[in-house]
């Protein structure tokens, strides 16, 4: 994306959740481009077990939100195929964890067409999923699978993390001319936040500074940046300014503004939902520490889920997930304070 | 008066068969890398079915794929150049031998997961008919599909919404070194007929029969009655593989030879031609004679074709 600017028509801003931001866009692309059109399962009457699609089957009619059998590959690879003939599905995969249904599809067929071809063929997909634990689903619904996707070749990944930026990077999604992987975390559905109205598209690969800081830089990704804006609202009090940066999109990757942060903070910790081990978390701490180790006091840490399937049990489901106080008290030791 | 397309049948299958017998010799001379599947044997079903299709119809093809390829209208220069790597294939050498795609003939591209084309062919019925044209797609797949479970979920799709889509399966009786005997539990044509999908059987080394058969099958896509399903017996001369060369582990010397000399499609609708009088054994020589020459000049013009420059790498990976 050439532009790092913002497109919007007009700017008054409302207060929407997550759920509904995410609409909106879906709502607005719609209206704009007749080719776009959703398929998933429950997507029409249901409106989605979230309920983020309610009303865009009354509107769009059953044509244009097309509920499917129970069938992720099926579904996925039918929209793979009307991607390539002129038509721009955005599908949903209810859960991350049924992504790996529809993996052949994501990670065989839609990233490799363009390249394989010789840049003949194009695959204008948005698969929409989910990601997040802590809903007390266990282990097969609770899974951020996000670094999966994020490692093939020819797929771009989105990461909103506030209601604004699931509008606006949605909105790119569907623009886009290449297959997108775009994850809600379920917990944010309810999450309010203003919202501008209008046309309103977010580029991929730009950075958002979520809060601006001095003594070091949280990167955070999805409700990792909720998590962090807390830690970082708790690390006043011990006084230490954290900036927190959310880079938005894994793929592409705003390396320069991460490292940028990082080098002028001196400190840096990666905080991301998905296992900690190999994950998105791990590559943004490798860039940081490749391009920024001159200006580094401290070696990158990295706040991941923890490596093992989701418990289902509360008391233990809470055990795995970064909070606001291990990035608390890992920030304090990155700044010698114990 | 010739009652169907059966000269231009000939010399489509004429022109697979030369071209599969180059890509042997370029394989086995170590001018080619990688992987090659051929086609020959199974002429006359990619051959059948395409000439039912026009230009703008959509196929989508197997890892055995030059068939398919060719019969939808691609030039033999261009492939030879993907087959080599070269700056001039159809990928520009990023595709090789199992994933030319052309997309100006409606070949959604060849694909070297075994039924993974199956949702993309879905795909495009789909998208044709949300576009409100009257375009038709043509799944090609091998018997070996049958195992996998997404070919079940895009027929069952493609059956509830009425796709105008043709599953072709080519039963070339192996899959990959197995049997397929072995393989496959029940009946083949049962499986579609189990979504309401109407099974039709050809012989696949009998063009006229595929034609006839692909024909009715493509109508009635193309009317809006739904997708159909059609299933070639045939069988594949060579093996998996050029490097599959020992195979009588797997599949017996005699019965190669039953269908080499017995069930060839060429020599099955060359004599057919010369019987029925449709043909003088001087037109057939002259068909063959011609594609080879224009074989031969394609595999020349791939071998002066420069390999790819190397800042292509990483071009091409977004659009």
């Amino acid at each position: 994306m050439s532009s790092r600017s913002e497109v919007r028509t007009r700017t008054p801003a409302r207060e929407l959740t997550f759920a509904q931001a995410v609409r909106e866009a879906l709502a607005q692309e719609m209206r704009r481009d007749p080719a776009v059109f959703v398929i998933g399962e429950d997507v029409a009457e249901a409106g989605t077990p979230f309920k983020v699609l309610s009303g865009l089957v009354e509107e769009f009619g059953s044509d244009r939100v097309v509920d499917t059998p129970i069938s992720e590959a099926g579904f996925t690879g039918l929209a793979v195929g009307a991607a390539m003939t002129g038509l721009r599905p955005v599908v949903d995969i209810m859960f991350g964890d049924f992504l790996t249904l529809a993996m052949d599809q994501i990670a065989n067929q839609a990233a490799k067409a363009h390249y394989m071809s010789g840049g003949k063929l194009k695959v204008p997909l948005v698969v929409r999923t989910t990601m997040g634990a802590t809903r007390r689903s266990a282990a097969q619904h609770s899974q951020s699978l996000h670094a999966w996707v994020s490692h093939v070749p020819g797929l771009k990944v989105a990461l909103p993390s506030t209601p604004a930026d699931a509008k606006g990077l949605l909105t790119t999604a569907i623009r886009d001319d290449n297959p997108v992987v775009f994850f809600e975390d379920k917990m944010m559905y309810s999450l309010k936040g203003s919202v501008p109205d209008g046309e309103f598209a977010v580029p991929f690969g730009v950075a958002d500074v979520k809060r601006e800081g001095r003594d070091l830089t949280i990167v955070a990704t999805s409700s990792m940046v909720q998590v962090a804006l807390e830690a970082a609202a708790l690390l006043e009090e011990d006084g230490i300014s954290a900036e927190v940066i959310d880079p938005r999109t894994t793929v592409p990757l705003d390396t320069a503004a991460l490292v940028e942060s990082a080098k002028r903070t001196s400190r840096a910790i990666v905080v991301d939902e998905g296992p900690r081990r190999y994950g998105v978390g791990a590559e943004i701490a490798a860039v940081i520490a490749e391009e920024a180790f001159g200006y580094l006091d401290a070696p990158v840490r990295r706040l991941g889920a923890m490596d093992v399937p989701v418990p289902f049990s509360p008391v233990l489901e809470d055990l795995t997930v970064p909070t606001a106080a291990q990035v608390r008290a890992t920030a304090r030791e990155l700044c010698g304070r114990t | 008066m010739m009652n169907g397309p059966w000269l231009e049948a000939y010399r489509q299958m004429v022109r697979i068969r030369i071209f599969e017998e180059h890509v042997n010799v370029l394989y086995r001379s170590a001018k080619m890398s990688g992987l090659a599947h051929l086609y020959s044997g199974e002429e006359a079903v990619a051959v059948g079915v395409c000439l039912t299709l026009r230009d703008n119809d959509f196929i989508t093809s197997t890892h055995r794929g030059h068939g398919h390829c060719l019969a939808k209208g691609a030039r033999v220069d261009r492939m030879f150049a993907e087959l080599l790597g070269r700056v001039d294939g159809y990928c520009r050498g990023k595709g090789g031998s199992m994933h030319i795609a052309d997309q100006e003939r409606g070949n959604l591209g060849a694909n070297a997961i075994v039924g993974g084309s199956a949702g993309i062919a879905t795909g495009a019925a789909f998208s044709a008919r949300r576009r409100g044209t009257d375009q038709v797609a043509v799944c090609f797949f091998g018997e070996g599909a049958l195992g996998q479970g997404i070919l079940y979920e895009v027929m069952n799709l493609a059956a509830l919404w009425r796709l105008p889509i043709v599953y072709v399966c080519e039963n070339n009786l192996y899959n990959e070194y197995t049997p397929a005997v072995e393989t496959t539990a029940g009946s083949m044509r049962a499986r579609p007929e189990a979504f309401g999908i109407p099974a039709e059987e050809a012989d696949g080394q009998d063009v006229r029969a595929v034609f006839a058969a692909a024909s009715r099958a493509v109508t009635r896509a193309r009317s809006g009655e739904g997708p159909s399903f059609l299933l070639c017996h045939t069988y594949r001369f060579h093996g998996h593989h050029v490097g599959d060369v020992n195979r009588g582990y797997y599949r017996a010397k005699d019965e190669e030879e039953e269908w080499k000399t017995r069930r060839d499609p060429l020599q099955v609708l060359g004599t057919w031609l010369l019987d029925a009088k449709q043909a003088a054994a001087a037109d057939l020589e002259r068909l063959q004679a011609e594609a080879r020459a224009e074989i031969e000049a394609g595999e020349a013009f791939a071998l002066a074709s420069p390999y790819p420059d190397p800042a292509d790498v990483d071009q091409d990976v977004f659009a």
